[in-house]
């Protein structure tokens, strides 16, 4: 079976207009390639920087792309018209890390829920009031909250209205850009469940983004790791997790804070902070912070290419 | 490891009040008692709005206005009521004897005085230096808080640095008058995974080296582990639960704690269903009676919901154990 969104070399460089002379452009997104499956989770992982958040925004069209393809159902999303664009918004959704910011604070959620059904004129007008309490009690809502408004609640019930609004117009694919990152350890985990249960009914997938790993998987199915907008390694999750290839994969996880006192291992610690988006260095973008111990001249000089190591996609000269 | 002798600093039933806009007012942290001995590191962990950020600004009489701290309240720095210092001798202590850093350096730092000026008037603040001294002294701490380039950066503006580096500067100015005590209020929440790890790594450094206490200010349980010697736990104003950090990952003793650590993912084991604390934290308004726990507590008893349990010590080889609970069985009484 195709998939259902196939990312080919996608590029997104953002031109930096200074006052008085144009700077080096960034490259947020340079050179990313991927596919999510029917059903499918796939979580993108990386810190600021990385161009994790750039590529779901890019996908969608809410940012042009520089360069590449996506493919969704078929069409090409980056050479689509606006009208078949406006169509196919409807299968692709995104929520927010702040859905608060999202929302109209003087628009009751109930409308806000019901502001897609009734743009793409996906129910009669009498209808809509019906399937909109429907969709609050989905993400767990009591139907009665229709009528108030956004500042009225919490940051959990919060992602939960951006949630039911996302699937008020039936969409087979949500961006979740940091959707649990704001949350409560408590309120955190009822998210990412309800997030699942979704899922698992309506067969969604899942471009999952976000900084925490432990997070990301619990839900992914599989994992790409990016680095200064390229993907250094691409896995399952338990390939990602359990064995990780890409040194700076190794380092990543092993900063991951860890609950438990007995399972505290040798910590890498990275020196120094990710080179400049808008000066890439030559070479391996990772080999300024890398301590891999056949580190040598070609990691500064040649680009490495991904290739197949243990199973999984891996762009580094000495993994495996 | 708690003494029996005079603590370094001794929090005990602090009360702090706000106004509420719809009348009467509000105590957002209601009778946190805690101590804190010299070169350890204790750990207030809470959710947002449990009183941590607050009952850390308490400490050095920072409270945004309106709120008050209430009478009866007591925060003693060895000899010293900090509570009823005024003017100059306040000054003495922030600082000196206790310095803060915040999430996020930027609002801490000047944007237009150069990261090396900003922090020769830390030291200048606490003693006379000439200017070659202070400048010095200045490159000394950024070399010690693991400043790349010390001197180079004496003149760069903060937007030139990165969020660590930012925080890396903000730790040399808290050092510059050598405080007894650091207060680190969510130091890594706005950094980047693998930064948040080296600035957790610098602050244990320095405890060590400077036998400074820390006072660890967080949400996140994971960096408690393998960090603090001891952890208090808040919940809706107050301390639900005081160990050694041993003893609260392994045998973890009010149903909070225990739901927060079902609650948190973990990174090697993917289990089918997290299990979530149901409800959100409540707002100082509405703070239910009796144990303020009780309406999301799983392992829930008829008199939680009208008698607040009782603060009581536990069993333990380790530091003292504390826990707020009509569930835990308490210490046998001493022979």
């Amino acid at each position: 079976m195709t998939p259902l969104l196939e990312v080919t070399d996608l590029v997104k460089h953002y031109l930096s207009r200074g006052l008085f002379r144009a700077g080096l452009p960034t490259r947020a997104v340079d050179g990313v390639s991927f596919e999510v499956g029917r059903g499918e989770t796939l979580g993108l992982v990386g810190e600021s920087g990385s161009g994790k958040s750039t590529i779901g925004r890019t996908i969608l069209r809410l940012d042009e792309p520089t360069g590449g393809r996506a493919v969704f159902d078929g069409v090409n999303v980056f050479e689509t018209d606006r009208e078949t664009l406006r169509a196919m918004r409807r299968k692709m959704q995104i929520i927010f890390q702040d859905p608060f910011s999202s929302l109209n604070p003087r628009m009751a959620i109930g409308s806000a829920v019901a502001e897609g059904m009734e743009i793409h004129r996906l129910a009669p007008k009498a209808e809509i009031p019906e399937r909109v309490a429907g969709l609050l009690r989905e993400v767990g809502l009591d139907p009665s909250l229709a009528t108030r408004y956004p500042h009225e609640f919490s940051g959990g019930q919060r992602q939960r209205v951006g949630i039911a609004r996302a699937l008020a117009v039936s969409p087979t694919f949500i961006v979740c850009d940091e959707p649990v990152s704001a949350l409560d350890v408590s309120v955190q985990a009822q998210v990412i469940n309800l997030l699942r249960d979704l899922q698992e009914h309506r067969g969604l997938s899942y471009l999952f983004i976000a900084h925490d790993l432990a997070v990301v998987r619990q839900i992914s199915h599989r994992i790409a790791v990016l680095y200064l907008g390229r993907i250094v390694e691409l896995g399952t999750t338990d390939q990602i997790i359990e064995s990780p290839q890409h040194p700076y994969t190794q380092a990543l996880l092993s900063a991951v804070p860890e609950p438990d006192p007995r399972r505290q291992r040798t910590r890498i610690v990275l020196r120094g902070d990710p080179p400049s988006p808008s000066a890439p260095p030559p070479g391996c973008a990772f080999a300024g912070r890398c301590f891999h111990s056949s580190k040598n001249a070609r990691c500064t000089s040649e680009r490495p290419e991904q290739r197949t190591v243990a199973g999984r996609q891996v762009a580094c000269h000495h993994a495996g | 490891m708690s003494s029996p002798s005079t603590p370094l600093l001794e929090v005990r039933d602090l009360r702090i009040g706000f106004p509420n806009p719809r009348g009467g007012e509000v105590f957002p942290v209601d009778g946190v008692s805690f101590r804190l001995d010299r070169g350890e590191t204790l750990a207030l962990v809470g959710e947002s709005g449990c009183g941590k950020s607050l009952t850390s600004l308490a400490l050095l009489q920072l409270l945004p206005p309106p709120g008050r701290v209430l009478s009866g309240s007591s925060i003693k720095l060895e000899e010293t009521e900090i509570l009823s210092l005024r003017g100059e001798a306040l000054r003495a202590i922030r600082g000196r004897r206790i310095a803060m850093i915040f999430q996020d350096p930027m609002t801490s730092l000047n944007p237009v005085l150069t990261v090396g000026s900003q922090v020769v008037e830390a030291l200048t603040a606490h003693r006379r230096w000439s200017r070659a001294d202070a400048k010095a002294r200045t490159i000394a701490l950024f070399e010690e808080v693991g400043i790349p380039d010390p001197a180079q950066r004496f003149a760069a503006y903060p937007h030139h640095l990165s969020g660590g580096l930012r925080q890396r500067i903000m730790i040399a100015m808290a050092l510059a008058g050598e405080p007894d005590i650091l207060i680190a209020d969510e130091p890594t929440t706005a950094l980047d995974v693998t930064v948040q790890a080296q600035i957790l790594e610098l602050l244990d450094r320095l405890r060590a080296a400077r036998g400074m206490a820390v006072l660890l200010i967080t949400h996140d349980l994971g960096l408690v582990a393998g960090r603090a010697d001891r952890v208090a736990v808040m919940y809706a104003g107050q301390i639900v639960e005081e160990a050694g950090t041993t003893d609260l990952f392994e045998r973890p003793s009010h149903p909070y704690t225990r739901g927060l650590f079902r609650s948190i993912p973990r990174l090697h084991e993917s289990v089918l269903r997290l299990s979530p604390i149901p409800g959100t934290v409540p707002l100082p308004s509405a703070w239910p009676s009796g144990c303020r726990f009780h309406p999301r507590c799983a392992e829930v008893l008829a008199r939680c919901s009208t008698e607040a349990p009782l603060n009581t010590e536990l069993e333990t080889t380790g530091p003292a154990r504390r826990t707020r609970c009509w569930l835990a069985s308490p210490l046998p009484p001493r022979a």
